[in-house]
């Protein structure tokens, strides 16, 4: 008898691989302006988070990214109207034009205004947006917090410290609250900027206050009890990890950028950056991990549906890479304005993108944990 | 297990030392009460057990502390989590994860138990503490009472032979404390750990105790319960009772004083009047008019009407959320209710400003420490003079009252919890308010401070001044209280004279109302004047 569920079982995917396909989705946006091709990224990224987005304060994060970029577009829109030079086309409206001085001869501000200009900086706008779209999704389906998890030994400390950060903030902002209160109870009515020094002095205390209270409770939990390494190799793991972070950034910038200037036909800043500094950052957090002794609770397993999940992202993102290295035109026409094609290798790729919600397993939610635990003891019982 | 030799604790800048001397020695499984009124050390104490006293608060440690072996001296509290779990008074300030898995995981996680080892302990903590339908649950969710409970959980995972308390009930409502008790009886007797306990409700957790350490003037001994009870300046009002009437030793829990009781109440029967000495109250100074209140996701207050008149003292009680803050938070302006009205003394306190405000409606907050913060006492007390428009020296005299010889120097900050009440209340009555509120006026107070503010709000009341105080101390409510308002999920379920409503309550019932039961009397004082020969 066959023993494994046909479905996966409901459980949370592991946080790298949301965040790896978001990135992929990000990437395939990245390289065109075709607003077909975006928005029917968008649409599919729209679709796995509302399958598959955490309940909860930051399950909103990609409504809001997607409105950033909303008014990304608009402002790109704008600066494009001033500042843009003349584009081809017939002209639309003529903006006040400043008459600047000879040494900005390459500058102008207002003038002509054609439509091809304007929908170029649409498109773009429109790119942007979705990339932010993806980044707010990465967000909605994974909590910051268990993206902490995640984060290597060697970076242990630097993680505790933005846990901590994330939860005296909010504490902040209370403390405010009730001192202000207080004030009022107490009859104070002097001007704001006395009232702020007054208030400032108990916010501050008090949230030195549970500072130190959170320390000494961890203290007396055994934190840092089993790190005890020598400064100086901590000092160069963290470095050199945080250095190969940086190292994958630059990288994953030039891969994005897609124009950066390279040696010898090689872009510079582009895969082998990225792949450097991932080995770097790897590497260095493997040696430092062996040697910080901490041990995690339920680690995320990483297993056939992340496998699978990424497997979707990097079919969307190779199948864009594919047509654009095959010289497939990915632009959105401005010159003269058409309807856009709909390039089907691209497009073929995007709804591969569509499958993670199939591939990753679904939701514990709530009802269904319980369920599942209450129904254990009766099938034992049986 | 636990072997203090000829300890002494001194903190930089202090002029006497905290705890001189102090030898002691509690065997494994038991459970030790620490018992002392507040600012004598107790505190000191329980911190010296896992070392977190000097390593962490500095000052100077002169003696020996030894736990299960290790010494303090050679051990810093991280080298001592696996065999000590201190739970601190507040537990939310203590947490560091957000979900209550990952908090009990957190010690494990720290001292690198291994995963397998780390998931089963997990499974057995959530089992030992009624936590496992809350397991996924962001902490900030849970009631008080669960807080305490994943608090404790989150250090037993590590295994410590020694538990160590500080004020683990205190601000808990009478049922929450006893889940949290109850807990605590089950480490002790079924998995024979040693726990170290401080707690002024002495009430609530003197019955459970195997040994008391009695704590005062910076000393400590350890004692049998009974004997300790005997001697120790702050008692349980059962124990107040046994004085009072002259059973020695002294019985710990009310069911050994009903064993007791019976010649004492064949002797107040017939004595004993449930009249009320109180009212009629005429003058209503404060009315709610079916106030609700709304907060994100709940309804605090539904339609509730509620007159308050000069001269009550009427006491909010119920669980934790169950909107007692919410009701006092109305009454002072700072909550508007979404429907109905709140009016006092004519107005709708939301828009009093100034001076008028201060005298009329005045709120001691939960946490004092959040009406004070200028440097010192006396500056504090000398800006409230200046609030409320009255001559300078009032709020220093009502001080005076309170706690006398409090040092005017001091740092509001650096007073203990008792002390820094005081301060608020005079800061609050120097304007003579209308309408006094208090928010949980009791938590950290030891029996002194609270007899000093029990004549205190008495006194003001006579005086005409309307008092609403939310409060889980039933021994509070059964001394000052004229009418009781229990409140349940935002509604008032019951609203009555204080006698009959906590007689009647199983919960809410005083110490000396079960033990003396059906006869009316609420308090030590009563029974001393209802024993008194009739002149």
């Amino acid at each position: 008898m066959d023993l494994s569920p046909r479905r996966p079982l409901p459980r949370l995917l592991h946080p790298a691989a949301w965040w790896l396909w978001a990135g992929c989705m990000a990437l395939a946006a990245s390289r065109t302006t075709n607003p077909l091709l975006l928005l029917l990224l968008l649409g599919v990224v729209a679709v796995v988070v509302s399958e598959r987005r955490v309940p909860g304060p930051w399950s909103r994060a990609f409504a809001l990214f997607v409105m950033v970029g909303v008014v990304v577009i608009g402002f790109r829109v704008v600066l494009s109207a001033f500042l843009a030079g003349p584009g081809a086309g017939p002209v639309l409206f003529v903006t006040p034009q400043v008459a600047l001085p000879d040494w900005l001869a390459g500058l102008r501000i207002g003038g002509p205004v054609t439509g091809d200009t304007l929908l170029a900086a649409v498109y773009e706008g429109l790119r942007l947006t979705v990339m932010l779209g993806c980044i707010g999704a990465a967000n909605a389906l994974v909590l910051p917090t268990r993206l902490l998890r995640v984060v290597p030994a060697a970076l242990y400390e630097i993680g505790v410290a933005v846990v901590v950060t994330l939860t005296v903030l909010p504490m902040l902002v209370a403390d405010t609250v009730r001192v202000r209160e207080a004030r009022l109870l107490r009859g104070r009515q002097s001007s704001a900027p006395r009232a702020a020094a007054e208030m400032a002095l108990p916010v501050l205390a008090g949230a030195l206050d549970r500072a130190v209270k959170l320390a000494a409770a961890m203290d007396s939990r055994g934190y840092g009890r089993t790190t005890a390494v020598a400064r100086r190799t901590r000092w160069i793991t963290t470095a050199a990890v945080a250095a190969g972070l940086c190292g994958v950034a630059l990288g994953l910038y030039g891969v994005l950028d897609g124009g950066t200037p390279g040696v010898a036909g090689v872009p510079l800043l582009g895969w082998p950056m990225a792949v450097a500094g991932g080995a770097l950052a790897v590497g260095s957090s493997l040696v430092a991990g062996r040697r910080i002794g901490r041990t995690v609770y339920r680690p995320d397993p990483w297993s056939a549906p992340e496998w699978a999940v990424l497997a979707t992202g990097l079919v969307c993102a190779g199948a864009m890479l594919a047509a654009s290295a095959a010289g497939v035109d990915l632009q959105g026409p401005t010159s003269p304005p058409q309807w856009p094609a709909l390039p089907l290798l691209p497009a073929a790729g995007a709804l591969v993108g569509l499958l993670a919600v199939v591939a990753s397993p679904p939701l514990p939610g709530p009802v269904q944990a319980r369920r599942a635990r209450t129904s254990t003891p009766v099938a034992v019982a049986r | 297990m636990i072997r203090f030799v000829d300890v002494s604790v001194t903190y930089a800048d202090a002029p006497e030392p905290a705890l001189r001397e102090v030898t002691l020695d509690i065997a494994e499984g038991e459970l030790a009460l620490v018992v002392g009124p507040t600012g004598s050390g107790k505190s000191t104490l329980l911190r010296c057990v896992n070392g977190l006293v000097p390593h962490f608060t500095g000052g100077r440690l002169d003696g020996r502390v030894v736990v299960d072996g290790r010494d303090t001296q050679t051990h810093a509290p991280r080298d001592l989590a696996d065999v000590v779990g201190f739970v601190d008074q507040d537990p939310a300030a203590g947490f560091v994860a957000d979900i209550v898995e990952d908090e009990l995981a957190y010690a494990m996680e720290s001292l690198a138990v291994p995963a397998p080892v780390m998931r089963r302990r997990v499974e057995e903590t959530l089992d030992l503490l009624g936590l496992a339908d809350l397991r996924d649950r962001p902490l900030r969710t849970l009631s008080a009472g669960q807080q305490q409970r994943v608090a404790i959980g989150s250090v037993l995972t590590a295994h410590p032979s020694t538990l160590v308390l500080d004020e683990p009930t205190s601000a808990l409502d009478p049922q929450a404390a006893e889940e949290v008790l109850a807990a605590l009886q089950r480490l002790v007797h079924d998995l024979g750990m040693t726990v170290l306990m401080s707690e002024h409700r002495l009430e609530r957790a003197v019955q459970f105790a195997d040994r008391v350490i009695l704590v005062e003037h910076s000393t400590a001994h350890v004692h049998q319960p009974p004997a300790a009870m005997s001697i120790s300046p702050v008692v349980p009002p059962v124990v107040a009772l046994a004085r009072l009437v002259g059973w020695d030793p002294p019985p710990l829990s009310v069911r050994d004083a009903r064993r007791m009781a019976s010649p004492v109440r064949t002797r107040l029967d017939g004595v004993a009047t449930a009249e009320s000495a109180h009212g009629p109250f005429t003058t209503t100074v404060a009315s709610l008019d079916r106030a609700t209140v709304r907060h994100p996701g709940v309804v605090a207050l539904r339609q509730v009407s509620l007159d308050v008149a000069a001269g009550e003292v009427v006491a909010l009680m119920g669980r934790n959320g169950a909107g007692k803050s919410t009701l006092l938070r109305v009454l002072a302006g700072l909550d508007r209710p979404a429907a109905g009205s709140a009016q006092v003394d004519g107005r709708e306190p939301e828009g009093l400003r100034g001076q008028r405000r201060v005298r009329t409606v005045g709120l001691v907050p939960q946490s004092p420490r959040d009406l004070l913060w200028t440097e010192s006492v006396g500056r504090e007390l000398a800006d409230a003079d200046r609030d409320a428009g009255v001559p300078a020296g009032t709020a220093a005299s009502l001080l005076d009252e309170l706690s006398p010889g409090l040092d005017l120097s001091a740092h509001p900050g650096d007073l203990s919890e008792g002390q820094r009440l005081t301060v608020a209340l005079a800061v609050v009555l120097a304007g003579s308010p209308a309408l006094l509120l208090l928010d949980e006026p009791t938590r950290g107070l030891d029996y002194d401070t609270k007899r000093a503010l029990v004549a205190l709000l008495r006194a003001r009341a006579a005086g005409g001044i309307a008092t609403v105080l939310a409060t889980h101390d039933v021994e509070l409510a059964a001394e000052v209280a004229t009418r009781v308002v229990i409140l349940a999920d935002g509604e008032v379920v019951t609203d009555g004279p204080a006698r009959e409503s906590v007689v009647a309550s199983p919960v809410f019932a005083p110490q000396v109302a079960k033990v003396l039961a059906p006869l009316p009397l609420l308090t030590v004082d009563e029974v001393a004047v209802a024993l008194e020969p009739a002149p």
